[in-house]
């Protein structure tokens, strides 16, 4: 009896749906990658623990580069507008409208008060940490966060404000220091640090206590 | 689908001196394509999640004018930690001795455990840990503290200007301690 032959059958299977499917993949996180706008402001942030993600509304940022130069950006134009405002007034500037309008179009503020209307005057790309000054902050009888952070608060009284302070890892501890003294000056007594994420190191009682799911120690 | 019609059409003999050309097959091999495919994409999954920044947050009390007013810590369940140049680390607990007796020096890989130690012995409603940064401290020294309160769990903790006193012993036990090394 002759036995019905199997047609041997090949071991090759067709690629093309996997490498649609492969490409399409990629496709979709090359277009959704967010790539880091290169900053003016160079900031290398010291790592912690905490495991929050940095808020990116209503934001108001000061960063503070490790000669100990502040700089502060806002993200939101309007709320900068009035920022510029106030600081007109209550600094007795003399900025006219045209002043404000080309102050307000700045990214970001890294000047003395008074030198604000030349960073205006100096290219965007060449506004960086190196060619400005920055705000003056580690002189305690000049310092010009408290200002900023008068009309900031001022401006923002009532509505959410994320006080965000990214400080160099080599930068001296008097200029983070008398920032917070601004803050505090003017009844701003919450606010946040940007830092990279670590680990928690193992057995230390807030891993434990993230092994059981108990209260976060961090709000 | 990848593939064309290359068989003849009508079927026409060609002469007896023409040989026939082989058939070839247009199928390719897309495994190496699928292969950098998914390559790719690990690597733009990889670099996309990892960047985000994360903010610890800190409440500052407000500064009590009237000294009468302000939080008094007990002495016994105190533990003060002062942080120097080159990443030094001293403390002491309780009351600073005149003579500095009480006075020790530490770094970052050890603070940890004077830390813990700490709040092992003492009454949790005493415990306080007051942060005491000098001028010469980095900003990144005062996160690497801070995140130890969050690491141990410490509830209680604030930041305080150092003394003159304090921060001349810092300077002189600075002068005779070898700068340490970065604990991360």
């Amino acid at each position: 009896m002759a036995r019905p032959k199997i047609p041997r059958k090949s071991t090759t299977i067709d690629m093309t749906a996997m490498c649609d499917v492969a490409f399409l993949l990629l496709s979709f996180f090359i277009l959704t990658t967010k790539f880091k706008p290169s900053e003016a402001v160079t900031v290398t942030t010291p790592s912690s623990v905490a495991s929050k993600v940095a808020p990116e509304k209503d934001v108001i940022l000061i960063s503070i580069t490790k000669d100990g130069k502040a700089f502060i950006s806002m993200d939101d134009e309007s709320k900068r507008e009035q920022i510029l405002n106030t600081l007109n007034v209550t600094n007795k500037m003399n900025w006219s409208d045209a002043d404000m309008q080309s102050i307000a179009k700045l990214e970001f503020f890294g000047t003395p008060l008074a030198q604000l209307k030349q960073q205006t005057a100096i290219p965007k790309d060449q506004q960086n940490d190196k060619s400005l000054p920055g705000i003056p902050v580690l002189d305690t009888l000049n310092n010009q966060m408290f200002d900023w952070m008068r009309a900031a608060a001022s401006v923002y009284a009532g509505t959410t404000m994320n006080l965000l302070v990214k400080g160099d890892n080599d930068s001296q501890f008097p200029a983070f220091k008398n920032v917070m003294t601004a803050f505090k000056k003017n009844e701003l007594f919450k606010f946040q640090m940007v830092t990279n994420p670590e680990s928690v190191p193992e057995g230390t009682s807030l891993w434990n206590s993230n092994l059981r799911g108990g209260p976060k120690t961090e709000e | 689908m990848a593939e064309m019609d290359t068989s003849s059409g009508g079927g026409h003999k060609k002469g007896p001196g023409v040989k026939k050309s082989k058939k070839l097959s247009t199928r390719v091999d897309l495994t190496p394509m699928v292969d950098l495919g998914f390559l790719l994409i690990t690597f733009f999954i990889f670099t996309t999640t990892m960047s985000s920044p994360t903010a610890m947050k800190l409440f500052m009390p407000k500064d009590a004018d009237n000294p009468e007013d302000q939080n008094k810590a007990k002495e016994s369940g105190a533990l003060t930690i002062m942080l120097g140049k080159d990443n030094n680390v001293f403390y002491y607990e309780g009351i600073l001795d005149p003579a500095g007796a009480n006075f020790k020096s530490s770094n970052f890989k050890e603070i940890r455990d004077v830390i813990i130690n700490k709040k092992k012995t003492t009454n949790p409603e005493d415990f306080v840990v007051v942060i005491k940064p000098n001028e010469e401290s980095k900003y990144k020294n005062v996160i690497d503290i801070l995140d130890e309160m969050a690491i141990n769990e410490v509830k209680r903790y604030a930041m305080v200007d150092i003394a003159e006193s304090e921060n001349q012993l810092v300077k002189v036990s600075e002068g005779g301690a070898p700068a340490a090394p970065a604990a991360n």
